[in-house]
């Protein structure tokens, strides 16, 4: 087959216009590995949480893009990420998605065994490689780890090539969102709880980063759940409490201005995030002691200011993103172009009473599940944009909504809530990043 | 019924219970619930906490009849084309009698198919269903669905196992 995209910088920026994107980015298998090779490698990629491998020689079993890769805690105070493969003949080293290796890694194969950095410890019957020259061999280095790595208050990224921005300089501002999830604990820490949901999508991973800050899709895709929430609540009796339940679904069905006038803030290198003054989240109940737990370990006025943060949803460009006033991080994890396995992480406010994880927990299952009414809705509406970007008829995806031509060098913006803004930076940052190291 | 169900009673009425979600009777199956009954369906293997723990499903009356309610909707898109669903159980077996209380467990094997346009899904599940009588009928307290792979990476599934 000739190559459309392969080595073909011209053919890939030509891709994506300053209002419109063509529908070979969600559509082309070759795209999608040219994906996995460049915007993958060069962008730093969510890993996981170090909460995940608390003690030595706990790892998590994981991809970053196409790559399967190991989280390891190979010290008290810090953690690896290797490539699960074992370097004799390929083995990956890990069965269960979690656990704990002990000291070593032992492959499976031929028990050759790896330090929890990765490098050689031993291999049986060793002498059959004395004066073979092993020790040059790309054997003799034990398992590769991935070269970049940062632990950002447990929050671990990491970065396959050397191309592409360092840690602080790709996300700058953006962590401001990942700052304010864990300063909501009392204890500044944040702890993976409450299990993970994993759902399997039949479209591209972008579709589900576009929707993030598609503000002007709930109330009408969002219609018959959240809708109908309303519904069924309008009959409740008169001065009844309104679940938790309610409180999660029912501000889906809010009309067009709550979300024009809830702005969009849009950061460098694809990131930004919905809900500036307000969102979906504000208007939780109280939980009982919470706030005066905040108060005792943040001051007042701190305290009023860390939750005052109502942030929807932070894209973290390219895959992930977080929802600090609900404790979520969800990864879209990219499989093939028309396919994505999407996990939903909850955590734990170390220190806060147990009833906002049970908040959070309830909210993944409300939104995020495979039996999720809202995730129907959601998937619907993706797998009909993947099954009708098929046609002929247009070649092209508008994202015009409020487009200015003078937006392309404007950093750390807030724009109106109804923006399709914060996709056309994305995209910017997409041709960026798969261009850079062609 | 008399004043204690039979065995046979309690099978007969789990039976009918799949058979209302196979017809989509699904108000003649939500009246079968207690006021606070509900529907469970765990994410992990053994899960013991509906509450701190996340789950496929678990909710109560409201939150099933929101659902039932949505699958009608005009604006439900994911509804069209409409799922169909259909169960293939073992019979089910009589785990716990407490006459006392009037509190009853039952166990079903069951494989269960979700179909929807050209797409058709099997699912194999251990239904445990906690019963008790109110007013001399039989109604469920709580449903709890374990699939086999209630934590691999799955579809949608939009009826009710
Ligand atoms: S493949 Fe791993 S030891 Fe041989
Ligand atoms: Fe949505």
């Amino acid at each position: 087959m000739i190559s459309k995209y392969r080595g073909n910088r011209q053919a890939i920026s030509a891709l994506v216009r300053e209002t419109e994107v063509h529908r070979d980015v969600y559509l082309d298998q070759e795209l999608f590995e040219l994906e996995m090779e460049h915007l993958f490698a060069n962008t730093w990629i969510y890993v996981g949480h170090d909460s995940q491998v608390p003690k030595v020689g706990d790892y998590y079993a994981t991809t970053i893009g196409a790559q399967p890769v190991i989280m390891v805690r190979d010290t008290p105070d810090s953690v690896k990420v290797l490539y699960n493969r074992c370097p004799h003949k390929g083995t990956r080293l890990t069965g269960d998605t979690c656990g704990n290796v002990g000291r070593f890694f032992r492959c499976p194969y031929h028990a050759w065994t790896f330090r929890l950095d990765g490098s050689l410890a031993g291999i049986p019957l060793k002498g059959g490689y004395d004066n073979t020259g092993f020790a040059e061999s790309h054997s003799a280095r034990g398992m590769t780890a991935v070269r970049h790595v940062h632990n950002y208050r447990g929050f671990v990224f990491g970065k396959l090539s050397d191309v592409g921005p360092g840690f602080d300089e790709f996300f700058g501002e953006a962590l401001s969102s990942i700052d304010n999830m864990v300063d909501r604990s009392p204890a500044g820490k944040l702890e993976v709880a409450g299990g993970v949901l994993r759902y399997r999508h039949d479209c591209n991973w972008k579709m589900l980063v576009d929707n993030l800050t598609d503000t002007c899709h709930p109330m009408i895709a969002h219609q018959s759940s959240a809708g109908t929430t309303v519904d069924v609540w309008k009959s409740a009796p008169a001065g009844a409490k309104k679940p938790m339940a309610v409180e999660i679904y029912a501000p889906f069905a809010s009309p067009y201005e709550f979300f024009q006038t809830m702005g969009i803030r849009i950061w460098d290198n694809g990131h930004g995030h919905t809900g500036v003054s307000h969102s979906i989240h504000s208007d939780y109940s109280a939980v009982p002691g919470y706030f005066d737990q905040m108060k005792a370990a943040y001051g007042e006025e701190r305290a009023k200011a860390i939750l005052g943060e109502n942030r929807h949803n932070t894209v973290y460009f390219p895959n992930v993103t977080v929802k600090g006033p609900i404790q979520l991080l969800r990864l879209f994890k990219p499989v093939a172009a028309n396919k994505t396995l999407v996990e939903s992480w909850a955590f734990r406010l170390v220190g806060a009473p147990d009833m906002l994880l049970e908040r959070t927990v309830m909210y993944n299952r409300l939104v995020n599940a495979p039996t999720s009414i809202v995730g129907h809705d959601d998937l619907e509406v993706y797998e009909r944009a993947q099954a009708g970007l098929a046609s002929n008829g247009n070649e092209w995806v508008n994202i015009q909504r409020l487009y200015a031509a003078d937006e392309p060098g404007q950093r750390n913006v807030v724009t109106d809530g109804t923006s399709e803004g914060q996709m056309r930076n994305q995209f910017r940052a997409w041709t960026k990043f798969m261009t850079m190291s062609l | 019924m008399g004043t204690v169900p039979t065995d046979q009673q309690l099978i007969d009425f789990v039976v009918r219970e799949a058979r209302l979600l196979d017809q989509q009777r699904l108000e003649d199956w939500l009246n079968l619930f207690t006021e606070d009954g509900h529907y469970w369906m765990p994410v992990e293997r053994g899960q013991t906490d509906p509450k701190l723990t996340t789950s496929l499903m678990y909710e109560d009356k409201l939150l099933l009849r929101i659902r039932i309610d949505r699958l009608k909707g005009k604006a439900t898109h994911s509804q069209s084309p409409k799922s169909r669903c259909h169960h293939m159980m073992q019979t089910p077996q009589v785990d716990e009698r407490d006459d006392g209380q009037q509190h009853y467990v039952t166990w079903t094997p069951m494989h269960y198919v979700e179909s929807r346009a050209d797409e058709q899904t099997l699912y194999a599940a251990w239904v445990t269903h906690h019963l008790i009588t109110v007013d001399g009928a039989l109604k469920i307290r709580l449903k709890r669905v374990d699939l086999i792979n209630c934590d691999a990476a799955l579809g949608s599934i939009q009826l009710f196992v």
